[in-house]
């Protein structure tokens, strides 16, 4: 009986819609959970994490001025497309994290429904928090939601579903973002920008990098064209507070971090946070 | 031109005003005299000394917020969302009782135009009272979740320029929610917020639910740091926003800030031109320009940019400024020495930079802190006078050829608070307004506000919103 070798995947970045390596040529070792080697991953460097902001902004007006019926039929693709790789992404997550194979399946089923309660979220999340404001006046007075912009992201542990809970309802929206994936985890994200890339999702709405938190986050929390960030997947609260204080730069909205439960149910909350209120007057008469 | 009306002068009377020599704080519903020192509050229109205000330290904020925190604790936290609705009431109620009295004080502490104080700043302040009275039986239905909880003690750091109306932005939604507040006024403008403490007593609102404690930035730093403030709100500069947003990092507590701007008023070569420049005046000498959302950007088309400005000069000659008591001034007194300093600066750094400076000609007072209704033209996107915002009675003169250039030059500056659109096109005006990255579009107006009108800032400009279902966001967990 002949054995067939495997033909093993280089995991990259995924920057602006391409796989590119680190700039920095630089790559860290992953381990599964029995501490045997997985694959080396890029260590994604501070010029990476700038291309990854160019790309993003250079995305947003594109993805933002898309109507918000198209932009959830996208988020619902990159469901579908996951969904046919649930096999694979079950492998990838027992591999990375030690999980049994129900348990696994769990996750891989909860980030397609996910991406699926995102996706019908796009052309319904104006009409929840958007309103006709009754002003004093004969005026026409409406306001509706908007995306923030740019949005760096640090996301949680959770390899699949940890991502995809933080990067679906800030897209959703119309933002683009910046995303560092798990540290210990980083496999899953980049085989999940596989599914991205071929979702209909326009190159540069997500960017992923994978490396260390503490060496890319400050160069995305003090980043002038960056408009927002998320600091769920910080663990340690001085990390937490020095991003914090530097996004305060040019005022950056801010999500701190937070424990969750992440098959719950998800709030509004990841997306109310990256929206911006637009208010519009206009007199009425004849 | 420019023509010449006499109007007799039209003085409201002072006599309805008792200021008081000097202030203390109000701390846990009575008056009381600081551990600091003290500071005067002048008049701007005249330098006269007006009181001697106390200076709260970091002690008398302590007091402040432990009061804050006793009246949340035991008393307001506990009440039902009906009763305090019935205090937000009767608040509203006596500030329209009082509204004269208010709007005297107003003009003679901030140096702004009577009709002004009495037809938008103490008005609005009532009705941004009796808006939120009415959400505190109801917030449940404010779609922040089935039972939206209090946050706790408010700290909240106001500005000058629209005292009594921006403490009745902070408070009554604060009050509205279930929480207790500490309030510091502006160190220029704190009589009103005093007066204010009076209309609390005497709508016999339980002690400590509202604290007022008067100082400059140290005292406001204070309230802002202080450990047992679980919300911080504050308007005022960008820079003081920055400070505060890494002041509380790492912290618990929430924040909202409502900062600086440089508001694009865009006129296309179709707008009704007369309309246009009356909301262009409007929308930068309304009290003398200090006003956060200010169309202190003219973008205006190429082809009717000379019409708009022989129009808009003839209009500024017509704009009468002096006292702010007199009922017929239009821009009254510059808010501080200081304030009027970085005017001047920041006039003489466009002149210096190359743009063509026009001021109306007219006789200014020769006490009291004064500036004249002015424009620059042939202002360029590098201008520091473009860029940064000058808080005062100046503005900056920018054309160009198409929409989407007219939408690329009102993006391009950090801040994105407000913007005008004039136009008689309908759809001109929706798709500029979709494209402005502010938080506020007037279109066809400028500088209304309402308190069921959600107002906030995109990038610099701050985060958060005030007025409206949105205001109440800020105020609950």
């Amino acid at each position: 009986m002949s054995t067939r070798l495997d033909v093993k995947k280089t995991y990259k970045l995924y920057i602006g819609g391409q796989f590119p390596r680190s700039e920095s040529g630089r790559s860290y070792v992953v381990n599964d959970a029995k501490g045997t080697f997985l694959a080396n991953a890029s260590q994604a460097s501070r010029k990476d994490a700038r291309d990854a902001v160019l790309a993003a902004r250079a995305a947003f007006g594109g993805w933002s001025g898309r109507t918000a019926y198209n932009r959830g039929q996208v988020v619902y693709r990159i469901a579908e497309v996951l969904e046919g790789r649930r096999d694979q992404f079950e492998a990838e997550l027992r591999a990375a994290e030690g999980l049994n194979a129900a348990k696994a399946r769990t996750y891989v089923d909860a980030a397609v429904d996910r991406l699926v309660w995102y996706a019908g979220w796009a052309d319904k999340i104006a009409q929840v928090t958007g309103s006709a404001n009754a002003v004093a006046g004969p005026y026409f007075n409406h306001s509706a939601p908007e995306p923030t912009g740019v949005v760096a992201i640090v996301a949680p542990s959770g390899p699949l579903l940890g991502l995809v809970s933080v990067v679906a309802p800030v897209i959703t929206t119309g933002n683009t973002c910046v995303v560092i994936a798990s540290e210990p985890h980083p496999l899953t994200a980049i085989t999940l920008g596989e599914v991205m890339a071929t979702s209909d999702l326009p190159g540069g709405v997500v960017n992923v990098l994978t490396g260390s938190v503490a060496e890319i986050a400050p160069w995305l929390a003090s980043h002038m064209d960056v408009n927002g960030l998320d600091l769920t997947g910080v663990a340690d609260p001085d990390l937490a507070r020095s991003l914090e204080e530097a996004a305060a730069d040019n005022l950056k909205r801010v999500r701190r971090p937070g424990v969750e439960d992440l098959l719950a149910a998800p709030a509004l909350d990841r997306m109310t946070t990256f929206l911006e209120t637009k208010t519009v007057w206009h007199p009425m008469g004849i | 031109m420019p023509f010449e009306f006499e109007y007799s002068p039209a003085p409201e009377a002072r006599t309805v005003v008792d200021i008081k020599p000097s202030y203390g704080l109000f701390v846990n519903g009575e008056f009381v005299d600081g551990n600091g020192r003290s500071f005067k509050t002048v008049s701007p229109s005249t330098e006269e000394v007006l009181a001697e205000i106390a200076e709260a330290d970091e002690a008398d904020v302590d007091a402040a917020v432990k009061a804050a925190r006793r009246a949340y604790t035991r008393v307001w936290s506990k009440m039902s969302g009906a009763e305090r609705g019935k205090y937000l009431f009767r608040i509203a109620r006596i500030l329209q009782e009082r509204a004269r009295e208010f709007a005297v004080l107003e003009s003679i502490d901030n140096g702004k135009p009577i009709k002004e104080s009495r037809d938008v700043d103490v008005p609005l302040a009532a009705a941004h009272f009796f808006y939120y009275a009415g959400w505190a039986d109801k917030l449940e239905y404010a779609g922040l979740g089935p039972a939206p909880q209090p946050l706790g003690v408010a700290g909240q750091v106001i500005p000058w320029n629209f005292p009594l109306l921006m403490l009745a932005w902070k408070i009554a939604p604060a009050l509205a929610c279930g929480n207790t507040v500490v309030l510091k006024p502006a160190e220029t403008t704190p009589l009103t917020a005093l007066l204010f403490a009076e209309v609390c007593q005497q709508a016999d609102l339980p002690p400590g639910v509202v604290n007022i404690v008067t100082g400059a930035g140290e005292t406001g730093r204070a309230v802002v740091g202080h450990p047992d403030v679980d919300k911080v709100a504050f308007t005022g500069s960008t820079e003081v926003g920055k400070a505060i947003a890494r002041t509380v990092a790492g912290s618990r507590k929430k924040v909202t800030l409502e900062l600086g701007g440089k508001g694009a008023n865009i006129v296309f070569d179709d707008a009704p031109v007369d309309q246009a420049v009356e909301g262009i005046v409007n929308g930068i000498f309304f009290n003398q320009g200090h006003v956060c959302c200010a169309g202190s950007r003219l973008l205006v088309q190429e082809s009717v940019a000379d019409d708009v400005l022989t129009r808009l000069k003839r209009r500024m000659s017509t704009l009468r400024v002096g006292d702010p008591l007199d009922k017929n001034t239009d821009v009254g007194a510059i808010n501080s020495a200081e304030q009027l300093a970085k005017i001047r600066e920041l006039s003489e750094i466009g002149e210096a930079d190359g743009a063509g400076r026009w001021s109306v000609e007219c006789e200014l007072p020769s006490t009291g802190y004064w500036f004249a209704p002015t424009i620059f033209t042939g202002v360029t996107q590098a201008h520091r006078i473009a860029r940064e915002e000058i808080f005062g009675p100046v503005l900056s003169v920018i054309t160009f050829r198409t929409p989407k250039e007219a939408v690329e030059k009102a993006n391009n500056t950090p801040f994105g608070l407000s913007a005008g659109v004039w136009s008689d096109k309908g759809s001109r005006i929706l798709w500029t307004a979709s494209q402005l990255r502010a938080g506020v579009v007037w279109s066809n107006t400028f500088n209304k506000f309402d308190p069921a009108s959600p107002f906030g800032g995109y990038k610099e400009s701050g985060y958060g919103r005030e007025g409206g279902r949105h205001g109440l966001e800020a105020y609950l967990r």
